[in-house]
């Protein structure tokens, strides 16, 4: 395809636009910025890649297949919700980063070649921490520091890598690369997946996303880890090694959601969650996996985004969104109630809600490819997810005890965009082939049979009854204010502590070594004290004596080495 | 922040409503067991069709999942600002 101009420029030239406005205006022309570029998508002509001649390379800037216009239409889709979401706000700095932010996310997915992808991928980080940072508490600018230390750190393995597959194929080409690449392929594969939060590489997701402010954690959420699944789809199809770590990631954050008390916490654990499905759907890397992974991801914008809009609503308006504190908030919320339930319902793939029709496509190519146990480990997860997204996230918001505290509905354009989400939730779910006709892959698959719609309906409505259980006999864990350890608990912790040690040895040696340095010092000046002090030789005559002195002493060497 | 005196209590503050609410949703969910019972379903492989196979892992499922999770909570729980105390304490 072919633009009027390379999609992410309209955003970034947006940006310096809104950087001078203020007000209104500046909220007004923010929305107008993904029309626009949304009408440079439609507009589009079939052509060639748009290239760029750089030294001895060519930069592939746009490539418009297939699977990137299917991303490409979700950012602006999510650029627009995002920027109506936060049009009350009167922070430059927000609305400047989230526009660079949503910009360098298009840049990232229509990038041919490694080289532009680098840079995007860098924009990416160095963009979207200043939706952290304008939280402006001392917790987010230091959550904000170590999501861009890893972060950036991502990106130069992702060039290491790069090179690496440079100098070995000639090739910058972003496509297949497969772990057949040896060293590049691994060094490229750990770079997407620190974006994609892969286990052990998360938890600067978990750790950031949750100190940003209210509207930014809905742009963080739509953006990064996307441009990974992209990234791992377009670089990574069919590596059976990514089908175990999928499985992992849609296994183990489910614990953690259970347990945590800081609600938009849970839902970044629950972003990881689903992301292990659209990785194990990349893994399997048929088709129909292939289309559910990057539907998935998709949808997973839409009705996560809807999930962080509505928490984000409810720290808007009451200040707080730890479990521990909420509760009862339906009375004085009641639309935002009834949204945060249709993205729940989406998340947990209730039949006529986004989720159900994307998810299963994975579970079945899995269940097809011969991988029973990842479809116990999906299903498990299928079940757990509802568990903490579905019911914990409204239950404790929403219901729950009554906390006392009483609010209204946020501001209307909060409200709208999470209408917008809302339909658009429900709309992919009731009529999927809208949906379908954008995927990239050819595969037949048919989400409303009835063995899919009866059994997803019994596996949701009994982990419903497991929560009521668990609740009505005092068995389901109460909310409490607390930290939970995780992979992070190493650098964070174990590692500042380890430095700690090796400082605190460094400052002993130095100490030493400055007691030896002062003695030495001392000497030196008891040396200069002795000849040149009030009691030396040199003080004895004028400096024009030392001078006549040391002539005398030049002379005599000359006349020495004249002779010799 | 407490609720103002004069304000009606909300539906669900009735614990009467709450208990039908539930009532429906057992039924609902005792007729969602026996449908499969009732008609033919597609299966995937032997074992997901047998009877009850979705109910039965749905529940479980989640009873382990919040079970092993409060165990966890024994290893892994630490106050709410764990890291931030280490900072000022070096």
């Amino acid at each position: 395809m072919e633009f009027a101009l390379p999609p992410f420029l309209p955003f970034f030239l947006g940006a310096l636009v809104v950087a001078v406005l203020r007000g209104r205006v500046q909220a007004g022309v923010a929305i107008l910025v993904p029309i626009l570029g949304f009408a440079n998508l439609w507009f589009g002509m079939p052509g060639a890649p748009e290239t760029l001649q750089i030294l001895d390379f060519t930069l592939v800037l746009v490539r418009a297949d297939e699977l990137a216009m299917l991303f490409g239409w979700l950012f602006h889709i999510a650029a627009f919700i995002g920027l109506v979401y936060s049009s009350h706000l009167r922070d430059t700095t927000q609305q400047v980063a989230a526009l660079t932010y949503a910009g360098s996310a298009l840049g990232a997915i229509f990038a041919g070649d490694f080289i532009t992808l680098f840079i995007f991928w860098e924009l990416l980080a160095v963009s979207s921490v200043f939706l952290i940072w304008a939280r402006r508490t001392p917790r987010a600018i230091a959550a904000g520091f170590r999501y861009l230390l890893i972060n950036v750190f991502s990106g130069v393995i992702l060039l290491a890598g790069a090179l690496v597959h440079l100098w070995e194929t000639g090739s910058l080409e972003f496509s297949y690369i497969g772990l057949e690449a040896g060293l590049a392929g691994w060094l490229i594969l750990l770079a997407l997946g620190v974006k994609a939060a892969f286990p052990f590489l998360h938890n600067w997701l978990t750790d950031a996303y949750p100190e940003a402010t209210p509207t930014g954690t809905v742009f963080l959420s739509a953006f990064t880890t996307k441009v990974a699944v992209y990234a791992l789809a377009r670089a990574y199809p069919g590596t059976e090694l990514l089908i175990y770590i999928g499985g992992a990631m849609a296994m183990f954050p489910i614990f953690y959601a259970v347990i945590e008390n800081d609600l938009r916490r849970v839902l970044a654990y629950s972003m990881i969650n689903q992301i292990g499905f659209m990785v194990c759907g990349i893994g399997i890397g048929t088709a129909l996996a292939l289309n559910g992974a990057v539907s998935h991801a998709f949808n997973d914008v839409i009705f996560k985004g809807l999930l962080m809009m509505s928490m984000g609503a409810v720290l808007h308006m009451t200040g707080r969104i730890n479990g521990s504190e909420l509760g009862g908030l339906y009375k004085s919320m009641p639309i935002t109630t009834v949204l945060c339930i249709v993205g729940a319902a989406s998340i947990s793939a209730f039949p006529l809600f986004s989720g159900f029709i994307s998810k299963s496509m994975v579970m079945q190519a899995a269940m097809d490819e011969g991988y029973p146990v990842i479809w116990l480990a999906l299903l498990f997860a299928s079940a757990g997810v509802f568990h903490h997204a579905g019911i914990k996230i409204p239950f404790f918001a929403f219901f729950a005890h009554d906390s006392g505290i009483r609010t209204t509905e946020p501001p209307l354009n909060m409200l709208l965009a999470m209408g917008v989400s809302a339909v658009l939730c429900i709309g992919i779910g009731s009529y999927p082939d809208v949906l379908y006709g954008m995927l990239p892959y050819e595969a037949e698959y048919h989400p409303y049979d009835w063995s899919h719609v009866i059994t997803q309906t019994q596996l949701l409505f009994f982990s419903a009854l497991a929560f009521v259980w668990l609740n009505l006999t005092g068995r389901y864990p109460p909310e409490l204010p607390s930290v939970n350890l995780d992979a992070e608990w190493f650098y964070r912790r174990l590692a500042p502590r380890a430095v700690g040690g090796v400082v605190a040895t460094l400052v002993a040696a130095h100490a030493v070594l400055d007691r030896f340095g002062q003695r030495q010092m001392d000497r030196a000046v008891a040396f200069v004290e002795h000849h040149h002090g009030p009691e030396g030789y040199f003080a004895r005559t004028w400096p024009t004596g030392s001078m006549v002195a040391l002539v005398a002493l030049v002379l005599v060497a000359s006349l020495v080495f004249y002779l010799a | 922040m407490a609720a103002p005196k004069d304000e009606k209590p909300g539906w669900f503050d009735d614990w009467g409503n709450v208990k039908k609410l539930l009532r429906i949703f057992y039924v609902v969910c005792g007729l969602l067991f026996l449908v499969d019972f009732l008609y033919h379903r597609h299966a995937l492989t032997e074992w997901e069709g047998f009877y009850g196979f979705y109910p039965v892992y749905g529940f479980v499922a989640c009873v382990v999942l919040v079970l092993v999770a409060k165990q966890m909570r024994k290893v892994l729980m630490r106050d709410e600002d764990y890291y931030e105390r280490e900072r000022d304490d070096d």
